[in-house]
């Protein structure tokens, strides 16, 4: 396949505490972080020449360039939605790899615990959900609205066709706090969960509860993506992308799709998987690690079922007991705990976890971490990145 | 159990275009009409220019029999996760049509306990402002 597998690289990251109250605005955050992503990466200012941020983001590149000290820019843009964070290294890849600009900056600064509320009113709940108002015109009316009742709907046909107990659910959140828990910069360090805490938790828009839901969280990231060749001059070891890929099908709504014949899966994460794999050229069993969506604990389940990781039906079982998901087993998940145990930074702070995990900083680091899958965007736009430590 | 909507509280309303304008005008009347295509036959929801199946532009607004299946449900039960302007907890269901498409909708009359997978239903009609009607559902009668 011709394509840039192997041609860019992860070569600077940046990022702030994770808190539930920044005490910053979030420009002031990003600027902070892709000064350290620079130190980072041995860089100085007038070399990034490329900006891709996140459509939804407070800030941008305009204010971020002149507050850094940048120099003039020759590429930028922005991805939307859920399936935004792997898209956003893949539109920096391709701005490297083909000339378009030498240094691409990507990032991601939110204040949502502390002043951007996304719930709690009608007036952000519009906003936040006008971003299709066809769809919206078939589900606000009647009161399907927020991110938890969506994924809650595919969730429950989920548990109906595969005969599964909600409760066993609660092992992807128990595994991911256990991660976080070691995660010095995340909200919940120190601050591990239980079963019994899980089962105990509320119901949140039945069958979804208070802890299979993400964590609203205060912080930012900067990643910043160079050629291959460029990057082996750098500071750092070179994170190779391996592979990367939007997915978007037949039926594809942005917020959840409930009008295709299935809706118990997700089509865009098998479609996703397929080419990314077939990029990288690798296969399931070679990933040595994986950052899966978990912006509600149900989906991972599904996601290692459409990536090949084991058989329909069986994701559930896999993550059982947690033994196969937890560092230490076959596919260790989510390692800086992700947004159920790290904080949600939409799911950019699973691409910063990855690139820990093959320079073996992570705090959860796990031995030959030299393939590391990550996954965006469950169940609408959905993108996905296979990074690697050789090329 | 009837949806309760809060009075001071906007409801939430369609975004009504030129694709879409012959489903909420029916409603309106107390009708439930799906788009269908004049060529291959389908019927699509939700509105759409063009056929999805044999790329056909001609269609027209064919009356529903108004029944179907409960294909899922949820409920929300979480103020700060549902809308404010509707009271907690209600529940919203996916409803398959006999016509075969698939809408989002409420239940009217039961409670959520009784919801379940697979419920016969028929529609109703919720007039919720002077100049909004809404199709929901009710448990069919056998």
């Amino acid at each position: 396949m011709n394509n840039i597998s192997n041609k860019a690289a992860i070569v600077g990251i940046g990022f702030s505490g994770f808190s539930k109250d920044s005490g910053k605005t979030e420009l002031h955050m990003i600027c902070e972080c892709i000064k350290a992503a620079l130190d980072d990466a041995g860089l100085v200012p007038p070399d990034i020449d490329g900006i891709v941020k996140h459509s939804d983001d407070a800030t941008d590149e305009h204010s971020v360039t002149s507050s850094r000290g940048m120099g003039n820019l020759t590429y930028f843009g922005e991805n939307r939605w859920n399936g935004a964070p792997c898209a956003m290294v893949l539109r920096a890849a391709i701005g490297v790899t083909t000339a378009a600009a030498n240094y691409v900056v990507i990032y991601r600064a939110v204040n949502e615990a502390s002043k951007r509320r996304m719930r709690g009113s009608s007036r952000n709940m519009a906003q936040l959900d006008t971003g299709d108002l066809l769809q919206w015109t078939y589900h606000a009316p009647f009161g399907l609205v927020s991110e938890a009742g969506r994924v809650a709907m595919i969730v429950r046909r989920y548990m109906h066709e595969y005969s599964i107990n909600s409760d066993q659910f609660g092992w992807v959140t128990t595994v991911c706090r256990e991660h976080g828990a070691k995660n010095p910069d995340g909200i919940f360090y120190g601050k591990p969960i239980t079963m019994k805490d899980y089962l105990e938790s509320r119901i949140i828009v039945d069958p979804i509860r208070e802890l299979d839901c993400h964590e609203e969280t205060d912080g930012a990231i900067a990643l910043i993506i160079t050629t291959a060749e460029k990057a082996e001059k750098l500071k750092q070891k070179p994170v190779y992308i391996r592979g990367a890929t939007q997915s978007q099908v037949a039926g594809t709504e942005e917020r959840k799709g409930f009008y295709r014949p299935a809706i118990s899966d997700l089509p865009e994460m098998k479609h996703m998987g397929e080419r990314l794999f077939a990029m990288a050229g690798v296969n399931p069993r070679d990933i040595k690690v994986a950052q899966l969506d978990d912006s509600f604990a149900p989906l991972v389940p599904m996601q290692l079922e459409e990536l090949g990781f084991c058989d329909r039906g069986e994701g559930t079982a896999f993550c059982d007991g947690g033994n196969r998901i937890r560092v230490g087993g076959e596919l260790p998940l989510n390692t800086s705990g992700g947004c159920l145990g790290e904080g949600h930074i939409y799911g950019v702070n699973h691409v910063l976890e990855a690139v820990r995990q093959i320079r073996g900083t992570s705090s959860a680091q796990v031995s030959d971490a030299d393939l590391v899958l990550v996954a965006s965007g469950a169940g609408g736009s959905t993108s996905g990145l296979i990074l690697g430590g050789s090329r | 159990m009837v949806m309760e909507y809060i009075p001071g509280i906007p409801i939430l309303r369609p975004y009504i275009d030129l694709d879409n304008q012959g489903f909420w005008d029916a409603v309106k009347q107390h009708k439930l009409v799906f788009q269908k295509c004049k060529d291959c036959g389908l019927f699509v929801h939700r509105p759409r220019p063009m056929c999805p199946r044999c790329l056909s532009t001609a269609k027209e607004w064919v009356p529903s029999e108004g029944k179907g299946k409960v294909y899922c449900w949820v409920n929300f039960v979480y103020a700060n996760a549902a809308y404010p302007g509707i009271k907690v907890p209600y529940p919203v269901v996916v409803v398959e049509l006999t016509e075969g498409v698939r809408m989002i909708s409420n239940v009217h009359g039961v409670s959520q306990e009784e919801i379940y997978i697979g419920m016969p239903v028929e529609v109703v009609y919720d007039d919720v402002a002077d100049d909004l009607t809404l199709p929901k559902f009710k448990k069919q009668e056998v």
